[in-house]
C-alpha cells in the first residue's frame, strides 16, 4: 500500500466539485481512495483522521491538497498525473445545453474539429493559397493546391519544406488527385488496384485514370504535382517524393509517370527515380521521344492511352505493347460513312477542348498526321493561331485557357462559351470534323451530355445542307455521378462518332478528313 | 509520412470551395469545410508573417514560457500607498491615464475633464479654466497607466497623490497598481470634476486608504485569486458585475477593519462606502489580472497578449514578444444598453485599462458564468456561454483555477494568442460600461463591444 499526496498553489474549487473531482480519482486502476479538498486546518485534520495523512501539514486554504492511496508507487503516481490533467483540461466534454458551435475559421481551429485531419485541400484565390500551404505543412499536414496563380518563388520554399518532413505538397495548380480512393479536385471515381499514377497534368491524370478502369484495372494512388514541379526551378520534388513513396508502397505494383517534358536536367533526375524503383514504371512524357526513355524497367509510351494499357498488361503480368499508331480496326468501318457525308469544301478538323492535356495531345497526333495545325497551345511557335476565336484550317483550341475562363466557370463546369463555338465552327463551309473532349467526375459538369447535345443538333441545323461529323471522346467511369454509359449513349444518339480514348479520337477524324 | 498516408483514412480540411468537401464526403470521405476568409483582411504581407509563425518551434516555446508564467502568479493584494510612494518613477507633475499613449489635445471628453479634476485635486490649479492652461502648456507629463504597471477603469487618472492598490505576484515578485473605486455617478472616471468629486477624493486619501492599509496589514495581504475564482461560481465576470467578489472583499476587510485602531467612526464610513458600491471589487480584480499579465510580459517571440486597453480614443494593444510597443487602431463604439434618457449619440468610444481583465481571461472571456451580463446586449444565458466558448479559439490554454458553472465547470479561456486572434478572425469579447462622451455626465449604460482586429495584425508584423 502506497500514499502520496500533491499540492496545487492557489487554485481554487469549491467543495462540492472536489467531491465530484474525488469520485473520479477513486475509481482509477490501482486505487483505493482518492480525496482533493482545499487545503483548511478541519479539511486536513479530516485526511489524518482517515489515515491518508500520515501527520497534520501546516494548512493553506487557498491551495488545493489530493491525497491518494493505492496499492504500489506507480499507482499512485499515475493518479495524481491524471488529477492533474484533469485540473488543466480545457472541456470535460461533457458540457451541453446548444451554444452554438462556431464553425472552423482556421486550418489550426479545424484540427479540433477533426484531431484526425491528415490533408488539407486549397482553392482559395492564389494570392492566399502559399500562405495557407504553410500553415498546413507546418502543422503536419500534406496539402494539395487546387488554386493556380502561385508564384515559382512561393511554391519552391513549400515544396522543400514539405520534402524535408516527408510530406506531400500536390500543385499548386494541381487540378486533379485521387488519395486513398478519395477523388480530389477535378477527378474520377476509379476502381481500386494496384497502379499507381503521379501526374503533372490534370487532364492527363484523369484519361489515364480513367482508361485503367475501363480497361477493367484499378489504382492505389493517383498523385498530382501541379503545372510547375518538373521546370528545372522546381526540380520535380513532387514527382520524386510520389515515386519514392509508390516505391515504397505494398499496394502499388506498377507506376505511371504523366507530364509533358520536363526540363533535361529534371527528366534525368525523374528516370533515375523511375529506374532505381524496383518496380516497371510506365512513362509518358508527352510529346518526348519515348524511345529516349530506357532501362530494364522503364517504359516509354506515346499516348496517354497507351500509358493506360501498358500498365494494365503490367498489373495483369502480361507482355507489354506493342502498341500500333494507326487506327484500330475496330474504329476503321466507322470512317468511310462518316466521309461519304462530307462536301468538296469540307476540308478541315475543328477541336474544342476542355481540357488542356487533351488538346496538347490532339495538336501532337493530328501535327503528325496532317501537318499544320493552328492552336493555342501549339507545339511550335508558328503554329500559334492568329484569332484565337476564329479557326483557319485544321485549329485545335484549348477553351480552358485564362483567356476564355476570365470572369466565367471552366469549360468543364459551364459549356455556353463552347457550345456557341460548335455553332460558329458548323456555319465555316470549310468545317469537317468537329472533335470533342467530354471530361465525367467530380468537379465537373453533372450532365455534360445533356449540354452538348441541343448544341449538336443546332449546329447540323446551321450547316444547312451540309453534314458536320462530330467525333469525341468520353473521359470517366460508370462510377462517376453522370455514369460513363449513360452519358456516351446520348452523344451517340446524337450522332457523336465515340471513341475510348483521346488519342483515337484524333486519329478517326484525321483519318476522315485525309 | 507520406506512405503512411496512404494507410490512414483520409480526413480533409477544405479551404476553398465547398463542392470540393461535398464531392468527398459523397465518396465516403471525411472533410471539414472551413468558413474561410483572407486573414488580415486580405493584406498579403501580414498573412504571410502569420503563416510563418503558426507552430513555429520558437514561439510555440516562447508562448509556452510566457504562458506558464501567467498560470504561476500568486496575485495577492498587499497595500495601500500613495501613488508617489507606490509607483516606482512616478514623476512629480505626471498624471497616468488608461489606454495607449495620447496627448492632451486628441484626449476624449471624459478623459479632459478627469484630467482637470486631478489637476484640481492635487492644488496644481485653482480654477477649472486655470487647470485647463495647465493641461494644455506642456507642463504636466500625460503618461499611460500601463507604463507604470497600473490600471484605472475608464479614464483611468492616478495622481501623485491619491492612494492606489498595491498587488504583488508572490511567484515572481513583480506588482502592480490601480486607483481605489469611487462609486457611480458623478466620478472622476467619467470626466466629472466638481467640488463633490474632489471631496471624495480627499476622503479616499485622509480616511478610506489609511483604513484599508491598516486592515491589509492586520490580514498580512488578500490572496485574490481565490476570490475572484469564488466570485465566478457566484455570477460575476469580475469586469462589469463585481457585486459578489466586492461581498466578499467585504467580508474580509470587515473583520480586519475592527482588528485595526482606526476609530469606529471611520470604519463605519469606509463599511458603508465599500458596501455601497457593486464594482469596488472592479480595480482590485484589474490590477491582479495586470500582475498575472506582467509575469508573462517580455518573453521573446511570444504571441501572448499582455494588455488590451483604451483611452477613448485609441484601443492599444501589447504583446508580450514585442517590448513596449502599442498596435492601436480608432477605439469601437460599445453595443449596449442606456440608462434612461441616454442613446448612442451620448456615448464615448471604448475607454479604460478594464480590458485587462479580458486580457487575463476572465469578463467577456468568463461571461459564461456571468449571464446577467448579457442582458446588457438583450441576450439570453446561451449567448453568454457561446462567448466564452468562442474564445477558446483564440487563447493559448485555461486557467484552472477559474471554473464556469455553467459550463459544467470547465476552466475559463485565457492567454490571448495574438496569431490566432489573425487567423481566425475571431475578435477578443469585452464586457465594459459606457462613458458619455462629454465629461462629467457619468456612466450611460454598459454593453459588449470587440477588440479591434488591426491592432493584432500590426503585432503580428511586428513579430520576428
Amino acid at each position: 500500500m502506497a500514499t502520496a499526496k500533491r499540492i496545487i498553489k492557489n487554485l481554487y474549487r469549491d467543495s462540492v466539485s472536489l467531491m465530484q473531482f474525488s469520485e473520479k480519482l477513486n475509481v482509477l486502476e490501482g486505487i483505493r481512495q482518492a480525496s482533493a479538498v482545499m487545503a483548511t486546518e478541519n479539511n486536513i485534520s479530516l485526511l489524518v483522521e482517515a489515515g491518508l495523512l500520515a501527520e497534520a501539514a501546516a494548512p493553506s486554504p487557498n491551495d488545493l491538497l489530493i491525497v491518494v492511496e493505492g496499492q504500489d508507487d506507480a499507482a499512485v503516481n499515475a493518479a495524481l498525473e491524471t488529477a492533474e490533467a484533469l485540473l488543466k483540461q480545457k472541456s470535460s466534454g461533457t458540457s451541453e445545453g446548444g451554444p452554438r458551435q462556431v464553425p472552423p475559421k482556421s486550418i489550426e481551429m479545424a484540427l479540433e474539429a477533426l484531431p484526425g485531419a491528415n490533408f488539407v485541400l486549397i482553392s482559395t484565390p492564389g494570392e492566399y493559397a502559399a500562405a495557407e500551404a504553410q500553415k498546413a505543412l507546418q502543422l503536419g499536414l500534406h496539402v494539395m493546391m487546387f488554386s493556380d496563380n502561385v508564384s515559382i518563388e512561393e511554391e519552391i520554399p513549400l515544396k522543400q519544406y514539405a520534402q524535408a518532413h516527408d510530406l506531400l505538397v500536390m500543385g499548386p495548380d494541381c487540378g486533379t488527385a485521387i488519395i486513398n480512393g478519395v477523388p480530389l479536385g477535378f477527378a474520377n471515381m476509379v476502381r481500386r488496384g494496384d497502379i499507381g499514377v503521379v501526374a503533372a497534368s490534370g487532364t492527363g491524370l484523369q484519361q489515364v485514370t480513367s482508361l485503367i478502369d475501363r480497361f477493367g484495372a484499378g489504382i492505389t494512388q493517383a498523385i498530382g504535382t501541379g503545372g510547375h514541379d518538373l521546370k528545372a526551378e522546381v526540380g520535380g520534388i513532387t514527382m520524386l517524393q510520389g515515386i519514392e513513396a509508390l516505391a515504397k508502397d505494398a499496394a502499388t505494383r506498377v507506376i505511371v509517370l504523366v507530364s509533358k517534358p520536363p526540363a533535361r536536367e529534371v527528366m534525368a533526375k525523374v528516370l533515375e527515380k523511375a529506374a532505381q524503383s524496383g518496380k516497371p514504371v510506365v512513362v509518358e512524357f508527352i510529346g518526348a521521344d519515348s524511345g529516349a526513355i530506357s532501362g530494364e524497367n522503364l517504359y516509354g509510351v506515346k499516348t496517354l492511352e497507351d500509358a493506360a494499357s501498358a500498365a494494365v498488361m503490367l498489373s495483369q503480368s502480361k507482355p507489354v505493347g506493342p502498341f500500333r499508331e494507326e487506327l484500330p480496326e475496330r474504329y476503321q468501318a466507322q470512317v468511310e460513312p462518316a466521309r461519304a457525308q462530307l462536301q468538296a469544301g469540307q476540308k478541315y478538323i475543328r477541336g474544342l477542348f476542355s481540357g488542356g492535356t487533351f488538346c496538347y495531345e490532339t495538336v501532337l497526333l493530328l501535327s503528325e498526321a496532317l501537318g499544320k495545325v493552328y492552336s493555342n497551345t501549339p507545339i511550335r511557335k508558328e503554329d500559334a493561331i492568329p484569332n484565337v476565336w476564329k479557326s483557319q484550317g485544321h485549329t485545335v483550341i484549348d477553351l480552358g485557357d485564362d483567356l476564355f475562363t476570365q470572369g466565367r466557370p471552366h469549360p468543364m463546369i459551364d459549356f455556353r462559351l463552347r457550345n456557341e463555338r460548335i455553332v460558329q465552327e458548323a456555319k465555316d463551309p470549310e468545317t469537317a470534323v468537329i472533335l470533342l473532349d467530354i471530361v465525367l467526375g467530380y468537379g465537373s459538369n453533372m450532365d455534360p451530355a445533356g449540354e452538348l447535345v441541343p448544341a449538336i443538333r443546332q449546329a447540323q441545323v446551321a450547316a444547312g445542307e451540309r453534314k458536320v461529323v462530330f467525333v469525341g471522346s468520353v473521359c470517366g467511369t460508370d462510377s462517376d455521378p453522370q455514369n460513363l454509359t449513360q452519358q456516351e449513349h446520348m452523344l451517340r444518339e446524337a450522332g457523336v462518332i465515340l471513341t475510348d480514348s483521346n488519342a483515337q479520337a484524333a486519329r478517326l477524324a484525321a483519318a476522315v478528313v485525309k | 509520412m507520406v506512405n503512411q498516408l496512404f494507410e490512414q483514412e483520409l480526413q480533409v480540411v477544405n479551404v476553398g470551395l465547398a463542392s470540393f468537401a461535398e464531392s468527398i464526403t459523397g465518396t465516403g470521405g471525411k472533410a471539414l469545410q472551413l468558413d474561410w476568409r483572407p486573414p488580415a483582411a486580405g493584406d498579403k504581407a501580414t498573412g504571410k508573417k502569420l503563416a510563418a509563425l503558426i507552430n513555429d518551434p520558437g514561439v510555440e516555446a516562447a508562448n509556452r514560457t510566457a504562458f506558464e508564467r501567467f498560470l504561476a502568479a500568486q496575485p495577492v493584494l498587499v497595500g495601500v500607498e500613495a501613488a508617489k510612494t507606490a509607483i516606482p518613477g512616478l514623476g512629480e507633475r505626471t498624471l497616468l491615464h488608461a489606454g495607449p499613449p495620447i496627448e492632451w489635445a486628441r484626449m476624449c471628453g471624459p478623459m479632459q475633464g478627469a484630467m482637470i479634476g486631478a489637476i484640481l485635486y492635487e492644488g496644481w490649479a485653482e480654477t477649472q479654466d486655470a487647470a485647463r492652461a495647465l493641461a494644455q502648456s506642456g507642463e504636466i507629463t500625460f503618461a499611460p497607466d500601463h507604463h507604470y504597471g497600473a490600471v484605472g477603469p475608464m479614464a483611468g487618472v492616478i495622481s501623485p497623490s491619491m492612494p492606489v492598490w498595491i498587488v504583488e505576484n508572490r511567484d515572481r515578485g513583480n506588482r502592480s497598481f490601480s486607483n481605489m473605486n469611487e462609486g457611480l455617478g458623478k466620478v472622476l472616471r467619467f470626466g466629472a470634476n466638481d467640488p463633490s468629486v474632489l471631496e471624495r477624493l480627499k476622503w479616499m486619501e485622509a480616511v478610506l486608504g489609511p483604513a484599508l492599509r491598516a486592515a491589509l496589514q492586520v490580514v498580512g495581504g488578500i490572496e485574490l485569486r481565490p476570490i475572484i475564482a469564488q466570485a465566478l461560481h457566484m455570477g460575476d465576470e469580475c469586469h462589469n458585475r463585481n457585486a459578489a467578489a466586492s461581498s466578499l472583499l467585504f467580508k474580509r476587510l470587515t473583520t480586519a477593519l475592527l482588528k485595526t485602531g482606526v476609530p469606529q467612526g471611520q470604519i463605519s464610513q469606509v463599511l458603508d462606502f465599500v458596501a455601497g458600491n457593486d464594482h469596488f471589487f472592479l480595480n482590485i480584480s484589474m490590477a491582479c489580472c495586470k500582475a498575472m499579465l506582467d509575469a508573462a510580459h517580455g518573453v521573446e517571440r511570444s504571441t501572448l497578449v499582455t494588455a488590451m486597453a483604451r483611452n477613448g480614443v485609441d484601443f492599444g494593444v501589447r504583446v508580450s514578444g514585442t517590448g513596449d510597443a502599442w498596435f492601436t487602431a480608432p477605439a469601437p463604439m460599445v453595443d449596449g444598453l442606456f440608462f434612461p434618457g441616454y442613446s448612442q449619440a451620448d456615448a464615448a468610444p471604448d475607454l479604460g485599462d478594464s480590458a485587462i481583465t479580458e486580457t487575463a481571461g476572465i469578463g467577456g472571456f468568463a461571461m459564461g458564468s456571468a449571464p446577467a451580463i448579457v442582458q446588457f446586449v438583450g441576450g439570453t444565458p446561451q449567448d453568454a456561454i457561446a462567448y466564452t466558448r468562442e474564445m477558446y479559439y483564440i487563447t493559448l490554454g485555461v486557467n484552472a483555477g477559474f471554473t464556469l458553472p455553467p459550463l459544467n465547470f470547465d476552466a475559463a479561456p485565457a492567454g490571448i494568442d495574438a496569431r490566432k486572434v489573425v487567423d481566425t478572425g475571431i475578435a477578443p469579447v469585452i464586457n465594459t460600461g459606457i462613458a458619455h462622451k462629454e465629461a462629467g455626465i457619468g456612466q450611460v449604460g454598459a454593453g459588449i463591444t470587440r477588440a479591434p482586429l488591426a491592432c493584432f495584425e500590426q503585432a503580428i508584423q511586428a513579430m520576428r
